[in-house]
């Protein structure tokens, strides 16, 4: 039997996905923010041939599709991690020195401001500009856990203890 | 008695409202030019440059060409706050620029250079951030250079507004903002047609046309090489321009003059050939029309519109003209006759077109134009390119004592001047058609009916009997719109003339170019109707050569060996590279035994609810437990768009596809390899 999970698809229900997305939109071009938002939802980044796809059911220019794509730091061209680290960089995390935490993560990771997905598709390290938690300044976010006070260090060993239990796994 | 006009008061002195539709157009009517970046009047306006700022008494300061004009303003044009806000606009862009100006394809036409020396930029304060991003060479007709970019959005607009592609946008955003195509892609894997407009728009040499003059020199200078050079008709009625010459000055005596001093063998008129086209394209279109077959029958001279045609309206195809273009019909009858009558093999015959265009570099590269591996035109050069070429060789045009053409392929008739601007093939093609029907050329032979600038004219006409509707368009938008009414039925007309840039060739984007491009477009189109005037012959059909070179090389109009010289086939063809690798991995992902089932999803088949048979299909394999015998996929186009929905089951490509048929056809598939179901 051949099992189908949500990572691997084949062509064909990768394009049916997509049309379900635009006929919930009524195919309408101005629909085009909600409609790459529920892209991103489904595959979790916004694939290349998926957005071709959508230029061409709106009836509108790739270079368009692309132009919004990238214009929103919320939408992303590339595959993500397994585990998402959203290092918060906003007013109060900056003063209270998120930067070296980032470089500390990056270190650790061999990440770099031009590569922030580790090749084995494990950890992607962001920069965000507020998460709301300003008061446990320095705040890190991994997937949907928050960790706050952060120091190089501890965000370190949080790396390291997913690695462990992904060695496990 | 008048009513009071309404007017503004602009720098101390009243000026009269009329049609204008911004604040801007008032300065510039006043004598006052504000300098300005993203302003063109036939795009939307954008208001992005800053440079066109005015004060306004009671509103402050404002952009000028987002203003509705209003009667009573005040307005000051030139206040010291203005020309400081100017001046830090123009600072800033040039700190992030590339600045090696004397390098550059734009050096001495660019916006940018003019408008820092007006506004009098003597020092740049700000830091640069600039880092240097790669040139985009890809295409054979346009070179993209993000460094010298400044974001004005004018190609943008112009590819999307005027042309309906949308080749190139706005990607990122801050600092990082670029134009780039989808996805960050080469331009030639795009749906771009090569029609440069977004290079004659541009300010600075963001995007320019590729240049071939370099490759030119070198066959020039190779003593085994004969260079044999064509010149569109819409070159010599522009170049002048870029010799300080009067706009509309047809120099066609001193470019044939100046290219013989360069060292070029043998000049020959594209017009010639232009006239071999009308006469084949005339025969094509009179047996169209009376076998009442494919019509409309739409012109295919201009190869932006050919290539727009391919992708966009592949069930429209076998409508357009098999005839090649003038260019490649002179390259074709060039190769295919001069290496013999001057003993030499075919690849020391090097083939060079002058042409206002930039598109016709792509076109001579078309794989359909290469015969036995050498391309039937070498090389193309835009009209900017050949002046760079005279400027270079230290030669002034204006004074050069004309030269003539050489013969036999330098004759021409006024038909095959008219070429040069929108209406002229179908001019030329109407003069053509009266003779041949009627057995007498036409007396009188100006169609002063179908002339004109309006960018879709529509006119019907009587020609030897036969009432014909025909339909002028510029521009691949008026285009799109033309081609959507004749699908739903709404327009009904027997010919159609398609040219991608604004007024036709004329109006090309390899010609030079310039801010007041609408006043020199005129003047230009003007000289045509004047060459043709003062030529003595004005059909096609009167032009001797062309038929003595029907008597030695090619018979009749439309036989087979004029089939096989002069005409072509066109083919559907994928907008995007990205369109070719959705199929590539649709293609790889593909199982050994199983049986793959490929829907196309491309946009035909799309509309024609390709999307419920993948549905349906999803749902009966599924329910019938095929999931490790039959792999639905989604794939990209067949080139079968008229007869779709397409589906192929395993090699067997279903057309006009539905559910059933499909279901049944896997069944049958499945049934054959022994595995019943």
């Amino acid at each position: 039997m051949i099992e189908q999970g949500a990572a691997v698809q084949t062509p064909a229900r990768r394009f049916d996905k997509v049309c379900t997305i635009l006929d919930e939109n009524g195919r309408q071009p101005q629909r085009l923010i909600p409609i790459l938002q529920a892209v991103q939802e489904e595959y979790r980044y916004l694939p290349e041939d998926v957005l071709t796809f959508v230029a061409d059911g709106l009836g509108i220019p790739g270079a368009r599709v692309y132009g919004v794509a990238t214009f929103y730091s919320h939408f992303t061209l590339e595959p993500k991690g397994k585990y998402i680290v959203r290092l918060c960089d906003g007013t109060a995390c900056h003063v209270k020195r998120s930067i070296p935490i980032l470089e500390a993560l990056h270190a650790r990771l061999g990440l770099s401001s031009k590569q922030s997905t580790t090749d084995d598709m494990l950890f992607t390290v962001e920069t965000v500009a507020c998460l709301g938690a300003c008061g446990l300044a320095p705040v890190v976010m991994i997937n949907e856990e928050v960790h706050g006070q952060m120091t190089p260090a501890a965000a370190i060993e949080l790396i390291d203890a997913i690695v462990a239990r992904e060695k496990l796994a | 008695m008048n009513k009071t006009t309404a007017t503004v008061t602009i720098d101390g002195r009243k000026v009269i409202i009329e049609n204008e539709k911004n604040l801007l157009e008032l300065v510039r009517k006043a004598g006052i030019d504000l300098p300005t970046f993203c302003y063109y009047s036939e795009l939307s306006v954008y208001g992005a440059c800053r440079l066109c700022l005015v004060d306004v008494e009671g509103k402050g300061i404002l952009g000028a060409c987002s203003t509705p004009p209003e009667a009573g303003l005040v307005i000051r044009t030139n206040t010291q706050e203005l020309r400081e806000i100017r001046k830090i606009s123009i600072e800033l862009i040039l700190a992030n620029h590339d600045r090696e100006c004397t390098s550059c394809v734009r050096s001495g036409s660019c916006q940018l250079q003019d408008i820092a020396r007006r506004l009098g930029v003597d020092k740049i304060r700000y830091r640069s951030i600039y880092e240097p991003k790669p040139v985009d060479t890809s295409s054979p007709a346009l070179v993209h250079d993000p460094n010298k970019c400044v974001l004005c959005g004018d190609c943008v607009r112009f590819c999307n507004e005027i042309q309906s592609i949308g080749a190139i946008d706005f990607a990122y955003r801050g600092h990082n903002a670029a134009v780039v195509p989808a996805f960050g892609n080469d331009l030639a894997s795009t749906e771009c047609v090569n029609c440069g407009q977004c290079a004659a728009v541009c300010p600075t040499g963001a995007l320019a046309p590729a240049s071939q003059v370099n490759k030119v020199w070198q066959a020039i200078n190779d003593p085994q090489k004969t260079v044999v050079a064509q010149i569109a008709p819409a070159v010599r009625v522009a170049i002048g321009e870029e010799f300080n010459m009067e706009y509309g000055l047809s120099t066609t005596g001193q470019v044939v003059a100046a290219m013989k001093r360069m060292g070029f063998d043998t000049v020959y008129d594209t017009s010639f050939t232009a006239d071999l086209t009308v006469v084949e394209e005339g025969n094509e279109f009179i047996t169209r029309k009376i076998n009442g077959e494919r019509l409309p029958l739409f012109t295919s001279c201009c190869p932006a519109w050919v290539k727009f045609a391919e992708q966009y309206y592949p069930q429209l195809i076998d409508n357009l003209s098999s005839c090649r273009s003038p260019q490649q019909m002179m390259g074709a009858m060039v190769k295919h006759s001069l290496p013999s009558q001057i003993n030499r093999d075919r690849k020391d015959v090097v083939m060079v077109a002058i042409m206002p265009c930039t598109a016709k570099k792509f076109e001579a590269k078309r794989p359909e134009f290469q015969t036995n591996g050498t391309p039937d035109v070498d090389y193309v050069l835009t009209t900017q390119e050949l002046a760079r070429m005279i400027e270079q060789s230290g030669l002034s045009l204006e004074k050069l004592h004309p030269t003539s053409f050489d013969m036999p392929m330098g004759f021409k008739t006024g038909a095959g001047i008219l070429f040069g601007n929108s209406g002229g093939v179908t001019e030329a093609v109407l003069r053509y058609a009266v003779g041949h029907l009627t057995g007498s050329n036409p007396v009188d032979p100006e169609f002063e009916e179908i002339r004109g600038e309006d960018s879709l004219r529509i006119i019907g006409t009587e020609v030897g009997g036969l009432e014909l509707s025909v339909a002028i368009v510029h521009g691949l938008g008026k285009a799109r719109e033309v081609m959507e009414r004749i699908l739903d039925g709404s327009l009904t007309v027997d010919l159609v003339e398609v040219m991608a840039c604004p007024g036709g060739c004329i109006g090309g984007a390899g010609q030079p170019v310039s801010s007041d491009i609408a006043l020199r477009r005129k003047r230009r189109a003007e000289a045509i109707y004047t060459t043709d005037r003062l030529l003595d012959l004005h059909c096609s059909q009167e032009n001797h050569f062309v038929n003595e070179y029907y008597h030695r090389y090619l018979g009749e109009p439309g036989s087979r060996e004029a089939r096989r010289l002069l005409h072509t086939h066109y083919h559907h063809r994928r907008r995007t590279s990205a369109e070719e690798s959705a199929l590539r991995k649709v293609v790889k992902v593909s199982g050994d035994e199983m049986l793959a089932v490929r829907v196309c999803a491309g946009t035909g088949c799309f509309l024609r609810g390709s999307q419920n048979i993948i549905q349906g299909l999803m749902k009966h394999v599924e329910a019938n437990e095929l999931a490790d015998k039959v792999l639905v996929q989604a794939s990209f186009c067949f080139e079968k768009c008229g007869e779709g929905p397409n589906v192929a089951v395993g090699d067997t490509i279903i057309s006009h596809a539905t559910l059933e048929k499909v279901i049944e056809a896997i069944h049958a598939a499945l049934a054959q390899e022994g595995e019943p179901v």
